[in-house]
């Protein structure tokens, strides 16, 4: 009788830690959405998105948002062209060249990577990364888009690696012994079996670094300038979305337009990850499905 | 940083003095945050029956909190709008202005940079971008680096009006979130221009005279320096009690003292 109630007592007792992320979730989108929409009273959306001056603070204020999405946009893309090879080629070499021992070793310090602050990857890039971009190139200055993608690229890699060295893994040995047996070497089985069969995990790894990316705020506040204007080089300064709620939000009069215009750029910034979520969790289902995984 | 770490100093500082008697809040301007914490420590270690909490937000938001009655005493960096007067009249609320220090704001320079002075129309011209190269005031060939802060500092509100003539500033400055990163960005950029308050000028920088002036001690005490503004503390009509108390120890010569340690220029 008694081992019957506590075996209910633990059954509701994790069942509630397991829905609590749920109703987490819940308060954050809700309190999102309840202090970012009244922004809208003051701009409408059109204005808000595609408006291209951001003066918070001036007599009338502007809350054009677009050079903040674009600033996002453009860091994101520069910073994936820099973790995706590095990412890739990393999981890679794990996968099909290190020995077990190199294995060993290697893998868990590119995770390594994973665990430093934030900040210190932003001190990182402020005091050494970008006067040496400056001297380097001749630039104007090294608190650029530049800077800032090179930094969070490297960030992004132990995700990507990770992930992507996972799915090569999840590959059944039998696809590679199948295209051995067949005649394949080892090039074509690579290209032809394994990533195409791990295409879909690696995809989700890209997006979940992206994820990564885009969120990441501390170090974009700290290298990326923070001029919002809308980038013509990869050497302009930009303000990241994220950069612009850190800085501000601190100095905003709650319940002012500019306290609610910096919760609507965190309702869009949630939306943006949101369906890089949904579109890696789709992605990865489809792959479980493909390799006969189930589920 | 400093924010965080003021915040933690704050609520430390809360704890500690918990259970006191009377208590005093203050609320309002970053700028006017470590004059206000300063003495307010000071204050409470002689004045153990007192609490002071002070709070950030900005002036803005330690104004409008006067006026709602949920501070005692808003620190602002710059003097109340007429809008917020009327706001505060029509509540009841007599704001009454408490000069507590000086600020000045700096201009300052790579230290490779040849220029040694700019006019106030010249710096003008430069935030709001119609000057782009250092050739065109006297510099080397060389596109100017801007360098501004974030514009919901009071700073930056300071600076706007003082220099800018509430024009804004070109789209493709650099905002910093604080002096020290403004001043570190200056160092390691040759072609940078930037402001930072009067206690952040250091020797990495170039300070630069305007108009000729010098920023220092006497001329922000004198006005004569053009970017120098005063202060404030706001109370609700005169101050009576703690409050006329506080204000007074602000005032006096060791309060002064504690000014010059925040980094501003004490008023004696």
């Amino acid at each position: 009788m008694r081992s019957k109630i506590s075996e209910k007592a633990f059954k509701y007792g994790f069942m509630g830690m397991a829905f609590s992320s749920l109703l987490f979730l819940l308060g954050i989108i809700i309190i999102l959405f309840s202090e970012g929409l009244p922004v809208f009273n003051t701009v409408n959306l059109m204005r808000f998105i595609g408006g291209t001056s951001w003066y918070p603070t001036s007599e009338p204020p502007e809350f054009g948002i677009l050079p903040l999405i674009l600033g996002t946009l453009w860091v994101t893309l520069g910073a994936m062209l820099i973790c995706i090879p590095i990412g890739l080629g990393s999981a890679l070499y794990l996968h099909e060249i290190a020995g077990r021992r190199q294995k060993a070793v290697l893998k868990p310090l590119i995770e390594l990577l994973a665990s430093i602050p934030s900040i210190v990857y932003g001190f990182f890039g402020m005091i050494i990364v970008a006067p040496y971009l400056q001297r380097t190139f001749d630039l104007s200055t090294g608190l650029c888009a530049f800077t800032a993608s090179l930094i969070l690229g490297i960030m992004a890699v132990p995700t990507v690696c990770s992930l992507a060295e996972d799915a090569l893994n999840y590959v059944p040995k039998s696809f590679r012994e199948a295209a051995y047996a067949v005649g394949a070497n080892r090039w074509q089985t690579l290209t032809q079996i394994i990533l195409p069969a791990a295409g879909s995990g690696i995809s989700t790894a890209i997006i979940l670094g992206m994820s990564r990316v885009v969120g990441e705020t501390m170090t974009v506040l700290m290298v990326a300038g923070g001029a919002a204007m809308i980038p013509q080089s990869v050497f302009d300064p930009v303000r990241p979305m994220t950069s612009t709620i850190a800085a501000e939000m601190g100095e905003a009069a709650m319940g002012s337009p500019h306290y609610h215009a910096l919760f609507a750029i965190g309702l869009i910034l949630f939306l943006i990850t949101f369906v890089f979520n949904i579109i890696a969790e789709i992605i990865s289902r489809r792959y479980r499905l493909k390799l006969g995984l189930g589920r | 940083m400093k924010k965080i770490l003021s915040t933690v100093l704050i609520v430390m500082t809360m704890t500690l003095a918990g259970f006191a008697g009377e208590k005093i809040r203050l609320t309002g301007s970053t700028t006017v945050l470590p004059v206000a914490q300063l003495t307010a420590e000071e204050f409470m270690n002689v004045n153990p029956d007192v609490t002071l909490s002070v709070q950030g937000g900005g002036s803005g938001v330690g104004i409008a909190s006067l006026n709602d009655g949920a501070c005692d005493i808003a620190n602002a960096s710059r003097s109340m709008k007429d809008s917020e007067i009327k706001n505060a009249i029509s509540r009841g609320i007599h704001p009454t202005a408490h000069v507590v220090a000086m600020d000045g704001i700096a201009v300052v320079l790579h230290p490779s940079n040849p220029v040694q002075n700019l006019t106030k129309d010249q710096i003008r011209k430069i935030y709001t971008g119609k000057i782009t190269n250092w050739k065109q005031v006297g510099g080397a060939d060389k596109k100017i680096v801007v360098l501004s802060r974030d514009t919901s500092s009071g700073t930056y509100e300071a600076f706007a009006k003082l220099a800018l003539n509430d024009e804004k500033v070109r789209k493709d400055a650099l905002l910093n979130a604080s002096n020290k990163a403004v001043e570190t960005a200056v160092e390691t950029t040759p072609g940078a221009i930037g402001y930072i308050g009067f206690g952040y000028i250091t020797k990495r920088v170039k300070l630069i005279t305007v108009d000729g002036i010098t920023c220092s001690k006497v001329t922000i005490l004198s006005k004569e320096y053009p970017f120098s503004r005063p202060l404030f503390m706001y109370t609700n009509g005169k101050p009576k009690g703690w409050i006329k108390k506080y204000i007074d120890f602000i005032l006096s010569k060791e309060g002064q003292a504690l000014v010059e340690t925040a980094g501003y220029v004490g008023l004696k």
